[in-house]
């Protein structure tokens, strides 16, 4: 019996390791250990042994049913793995197919650097505002300390409604700072962007309508360092910390001191020329101009209700077409309201 | 505003030594900013001063010559030409082999007709001159040079083209930097450098005085500030001498003869524009400035007949228009060859009035454009004495003695006190009171005790924030320091509209759609475009009265044009399966308004592969969701003549129109061009902001399973999914949570006309599970209702 037992043992491990599937596995099982299996006979003639015999033979079966449904577990784990690997291989794909279409819709690239710079400024504590686009004359102009008769104020520049000329398309984002300062008094942080309109005909530098970014801070002790600290914190935001600003005197009715804000260009680095070339982004000159600022005029400030001996202020006003021409390296006007998709989808 | 550096370091400001780009930088950041400048010689290289040696016939041609020309080296040059002008002696221009003239050309030697040419002769307009600079050259031939120069001399040099124009953009309130005078004023202040000033000092002595010879009348006092006149007598009119004519044409000026020429130069000089009047034509020796009168005419110096309204500023005579006051003289006073007796007039207009007539006709010249800008009205006489002064140095003519100089203003001296410490907390600075002074004083400003003494010639210093920019720039912008302001903590940010505009944009883009910004302004013929009715209130717009054409004249009361046409213009580049989104303002006229509204419409566009009704309506839903709006109800609108008939929805929420959407109608899409399905929303984007949904709060989860059963009626085709669901929804009491269509069969097994509708519905209870004797009594009801309402039956 115990020959029996070697010998049954022997060949259930090597039908074990011959089973090449789940199922030929099954079948060794069930003809070794299954209610009609061999070992399963054998133990039923163990009550035709001795008493002596009996506890050692039944020890011994045990030991061999033991080790053959612990090699039988393996051998299942083993199958089981070499299938998953299996079935795992024959799924695999091509990785390099492209993947489902999936169309993503672009932002407009103007409001897309618009965005940029309200998310600075926001940062810096200014609250994004809105106004009309058909103005009065008394804010786009006088009250902005543009008299009648500036040249400003020609129908030859600003597009009117009426014959009196006092309901106009807004020249400029400005009409804003006398919007915002006859509601609310200081401390003022905004930031005003929009649409504005002149009367140039549409080119590659012109256009009828365009954008522009008002900003006005007012409140006691605003210095001109201040409106430098702003500006400089803007464009290094968007044009990197090495960016390089230049602040220059200007004029402008509503501001005083004013000043215009410069860029070193990025292209030929104030160069003004690449390899004995004319630099075709600054023209030569070295210098992108980007935008114009200044300390609000103080006759501004009295018009709305806010004494200027007690509150300065500074206003800033910057032009988004440049702005994103600049950063996204386009040079033609129309190509942000001709809405080409193959140039919105560039972006 | 043109400077060329040579005038400047010759009459003013010693800044030889100083290099273009530091002299162009230097001004720009002390506050005149240059546009451009140029070199003059850039163009010019390697052409030398001539001399011709001799000069033969070409032996294998009729009309060229072989020269030999001395150019200043040890062996002459042989060059060929052939122009018929040159004869042995005459000094020409010679451009040498490897040479550059204007225009880019490049001279090299080569062999004409067998003959070597060792470069080329060159006539005045090869060196980009005109016989106006060089009047006794001639027209079509070899300048042969009159001027002081010896062979081998860059000509260049002989014809002052070692100089550079400075180009300066000059703002409006510095009419006192157009000119010469003024920029050099700030040159110097800018390097700090002692600026030389000259007084005119006239000699006189002409025939007869002033006073006897000529009247002047200022009727128009409100229009003319100032009319400073002399004259001169035996004028003999000719060239002006070279180094006036090369000031003239460095900045742009043609010169013409020495009269006019001076008048020229003077309001260069000075930026105070001259005229000068043949006293032959001044009809009753007198000159009137008045406002000219109805019906009036006057030749102006172009030759162009100039029909003048009543309140134009003119210069007359006795009896007609001679001027028209600081924009352009008459044909009938012109200074020509004969002149003889010249009066030289110096006034100052009113800027308003010369801009308004020169728009008014037209016409604006170097003149009107000084005007414009309201000058110093202490010029007048200086100018008039230079002018004279001028004409005595070319030896021009006699200037007869005496001055008429009529003044209808009164010069007020102006101060302002110089107040350091507000300009240093304006400024954020900590300039000494002594820089302050110092700083003015190089822009020639004096302090007396603390008062500045403001100049005639700065008009804009109006007080102390002025002085703090003039102090300002010569201490450097960019020397101030750099601060952050500290002020109240604000917390900065959107307002709530915004915030939803920035989501719907991300919603609208997640959906495929692309931004686009169309134009505010539109042509009127847009509402046919989209067969707007005649009568409809959106064909009221308020009308631009000067646009810039037809098709940009009113402000659009509606986007939808404007969507379309961009999605025609993506289809005509063959631009496939556009999907594109605006956030749209619009301009509705309010009666008793004198403003617009300026709502915002959400515009969607489409065309393509994977558009249809029911994506678009999907979208839509998405675009609530996104904004969190009240439920939408949907009704077919068969009667928009923008769109598609059996194919277009109106979506109102509480009652409200809010949108309209669906395939734009087939002959709409045919007047844009587009020969393809075309879909489109218009959602009032202003109106859904007010039609908020409360902000979401926790539900508890379902502790109870819910049961699904779905049901399938046939009715008749007119019953709409919307009729059936809301009887479903009426019907199925507060154990129906949700209904859904998922099917709809028409054919085999279903009558014709008929439909069968299947939904599938979500059954849940909150405090227990549900029996199927619970369900079978909901369901019931449901088709009970069905049945009755909407005569569908369980299929």
């Amino acid at each position: 019996m115990k020959e029996q037992l070697q010998e049954i043992k022997s060949r259930a491990l090597a039908n074990m390791q011959a089973a090449q599937d789940l199922a030929a596995l099954d079948t060794v099982r069930v003809s070794v250990l299954g209610k009609k299996g061999e070992l399963t006979a054998v133990l039923k003639l163990m009550g035709k042994l001795s008493a002596e015999e009996r506890p050692i033979m039944g020890q011994m079966a045990n030991a061999v049913r033991a080790e053959l449904e612990a090699r039988l577990e393996e051998r299942k784990a083993e199958l089981e793995a070499a299938a998953l690997e299996a079935k795992l291989a024959a799924e695999a794909v091509d990785v390099t197919i492209p993947g489902a279409e999936i169309t993503m819709g672009y932002q407009h690239p103007m409001n897309k650097v618009l965005q940029e710079v309200k998310e600075i400024f926001i940062g810096m504590g200014y609250t994004i505002v809105d106004g009309p686009e058909v103005e009065e004359a008394a804010y786009n102009f006088t009250r902005l300390n543009i008299e009648e008769g500036h040249p400003s104020r020609d129908r030859s520049d600003t597009f009117y409604f009426d014959d009196e000329d006092q309901v106009l398309l807004r020249t400029q984002t400005s009409p804003m700072q006398i919007r915002v300062m006859e509601q609310q008094q200081p401390p003022i942080r905004i930031l005003a962007p929009g649409r504005v309109f002149r009367k140039d005909e549409a080119d590659a530098t012109h256009s009828p309508m365009f954008h522009q970014i008002e900003g006005l801070v007012v409140d006691e002790g605003i210095t001109m360092g201040d409106l430098k600290g702003a500006l400089e914190t803007l464009i290094k935001r968007l044009y990197g910390e090495d960016a390089v600003v230049r602040f220059r005197p200007h004029h402008f009715p509503f501001t005083e001191p004013s000043c215009e804000v410069d860029m070193q260009c990025f292209k030929c680095k104030g160069k003004g020329e690449i390899d004995g070339q004319i630099c075709s982004t600054c023209h030569g000159e070295g210098w992108i101009e980007l935008l114009g600022a200044g300390m609000v005029h103080p006759k501004v400030l009295e018009g709305c209700g806010i004494d200027p001996e007690k509150y300065s202020g500074f206003a800033f006003g910057i032009g988004l077409e440049r702005m994103a021409m600049g950063r996204l390296r386009f040079n033609d006007l129309r190509l942000i309201f001709e809405n080409d998709i193959r140039f919105l989808s560039q972006f | 505003m043109k400077l060329n550096r040579k005038w400047l370091h010759e009459e003013f400001v010693d800044l030889k030594d100083i290099s273009d780009k530091e002299f162009v930088e230097a001004l720009t950041v002390a506050g005149q900013k240059v546009e451009t400048y140029e070199r003059l010689d850039a163009e010019i290289k390697n052409v030398v001063v001539g001399k011709v040696l001799s000069i033969e016939r070409h032996t294998n041609s009729d009309h060229m010559w072989v020269c030999q020309i001395d150019v200043g080296k040890d062996e002459p040059v042989q060059i060929v030409t052939g122009a018929q002008n040159v004869k042995a002696g005459d000094l020409v221009p010679a451009a040498l082999h490897n040479s550059r003239l204007p225009g880019g050309i490049h001279i090299t030697k080569g062999k004409l007709r067998g003959e070597v040419s060792n470069g080329m002769l060159c006539s005045l307009k090869e060196l980009n001159l005109t016989l106006n600079d060089y009047p006794y050259a001639i027209e079509d031939g070899i300048w042969i040079i009159e001027e002081d120069c010896k062979p081998g001399d860059d000509i260049n040099l002989v014809i002052g083209n070692d100089d550079t124009v400075v180009d300066f953009e000059i703002t409006n309130n510095r009419p006192d930097c157009y000119s010469i005078i003024g920029l050099a004023r700030e040159a110097a202040a800018a390097f700090n450098q002692p600026m030389r000033h000259h007084e005119p000092v006239v000699k006189g002595c002409g025939e007869g005085n002033l006073m006897e010879l000529l009247d002047v009348e200022v009727p128009a006092d409100k229009l003319c500030n100032r009319y400073s006149a002399r004259m001169v007598r035996n004028v003999k009119i000719a060239p002006s001498p070279a180094w006036l004519r090369q000031r003239l044409r460095a900045n742009g000026v043609r010169p013409i003869n020495n009269i006019v020429d001076i008048t020229n130069y003077v309001m260069l000089e000075y930026g105070q524009p001259m005229h000068a009047f043949d006293y032959r034509y001044i009809g009753s020796k007198q000159i009137v400035v008045r406002e000219s009168v109805e019906g009036e005419t006057l030749t102006t110096l172009d030759g162009t007949v100039r029909n003048l309204k009543p309140g134009m500023l003119v210069i007359a005579d006795g009896e007609k228009p001679i001027g028209l006051a600081g924009i352009m003289g008459g044909e009938n006073s012109e200074i020509v060859a004969n002149t003889t007796d010249v009066v030289f007039e110096s006034a100052n207009f009113d800027g308003t009035s010369i801009r308004q007539t020169a728009l008014a006709l037209g016409m604006r010249t170097e003149s009107s454009g000084k005007f414009e800008k309201n000058i110093d009205p202490l010029l007048t006489v200086p100018a008039v004495q230079r002018a004279c002064e001028l004409v005595e140095l070319l030896g021009a003519g006699e200037v007869v003695d005496g001055m008429i100089d009529i003044m209808n203003y009164v010069p007020q001296p102006r101060t302002l006190p110089l107040e350091p410490a507000k300009i240093n907390a304006l400024l954020g600075t900590d300039i000494s009171e002594a820089e302050m002074i110092d700083y003015l004083r190089r822009l020639e400003i004096e302090v007396i005790d603390g008062q500045i003494q403001v100049p005639s010639f700065r008009p804009d210093l109006q007080q102390t924030a002025d002085i703090a920019e003039e102090v300002a720039r010569l201490y450097g912008y960019n020397e101030i320091p750099t601060t952050s302001f500290r002020s109240e903590t604000a917390e900065g940010g959107y307002t709530g509209t915004m915030v939803l505009e920035n989501k719907t944009g991300a919603v609208c883009r997640c959906l495929g759609y692309s931004e686009i910004l169309t134009y505010s302004f539109v042509s009127p013929s847009i509402f046919d475009m989209i067969r707007l009715p005649a009568d409809s209130p959106l064909r009221k717009t308020i009308r631009i009265q000067n646009p810039l054409g037809e098709d940009a004249s009113i402000m659009r009361t509606i986007a939808l044009p404007s969507m379309l046409s961009i999605l025609a213009k993506n289809y005509a580049y063959h631009n496939a399966d556009v999907k594109l989104y605006e956030l749209a303002k619009v301009y509705l006229p309010k009666e008793g308004q004198l403003l617009p509204d300026e709502p915002k419409r959400l515009l969607l566009g489409c065309y393509g592969a994977k558009v249809d009704f029911f994506r678009l309506k999907g979208e839509i839903e998405a675009i609530f969701k996104g904004m969190n709006v009240r439920k939408a109800a949907y009704t077919a609108v068969k009667d928009n003549p923008s769109y598609h008939p059996g194919r277009c929805a109106k979506i109102t929420m509480d009652g409200v129109d809010v949108g309209i959407f669906g395939q734009v109608h087939p002959l709409v899409a045919k007047n844009y061009g587009m020969e393809c399905d075309v879909y489109a929303a218009e959602l009032d984007f202003s109106a859904l902001t007010g039609l908020l949904a409360p902000a979401h709060t926790y539900e508890p989860l379902p502790k109870y399973p819910a049961v699904s059963r779905d049901i399938a009626v046939v009715c008749a085709e007119e019953i709409t999914a919307g009729q059936l669901e809301s009887c479903i929804l009426a019907s199925g009491g507060k154990l129906l949570r949700d209904v859904r269509l998922f099917d709809i069969y028409r054919g085999k097994g279903i009558e014709d006309g008929k439909k069968s509708m299947a939904f599938a519905l979500t059954l849940r209870a909150d405090d227990r599970t549900l029996t199927d004797s619970d369900s079978e009594s909901v369901i019931s009801g449901i088709l009970a209702a069905l049945a009755e309402q909407l005569d569908a039956k369980l299929r």
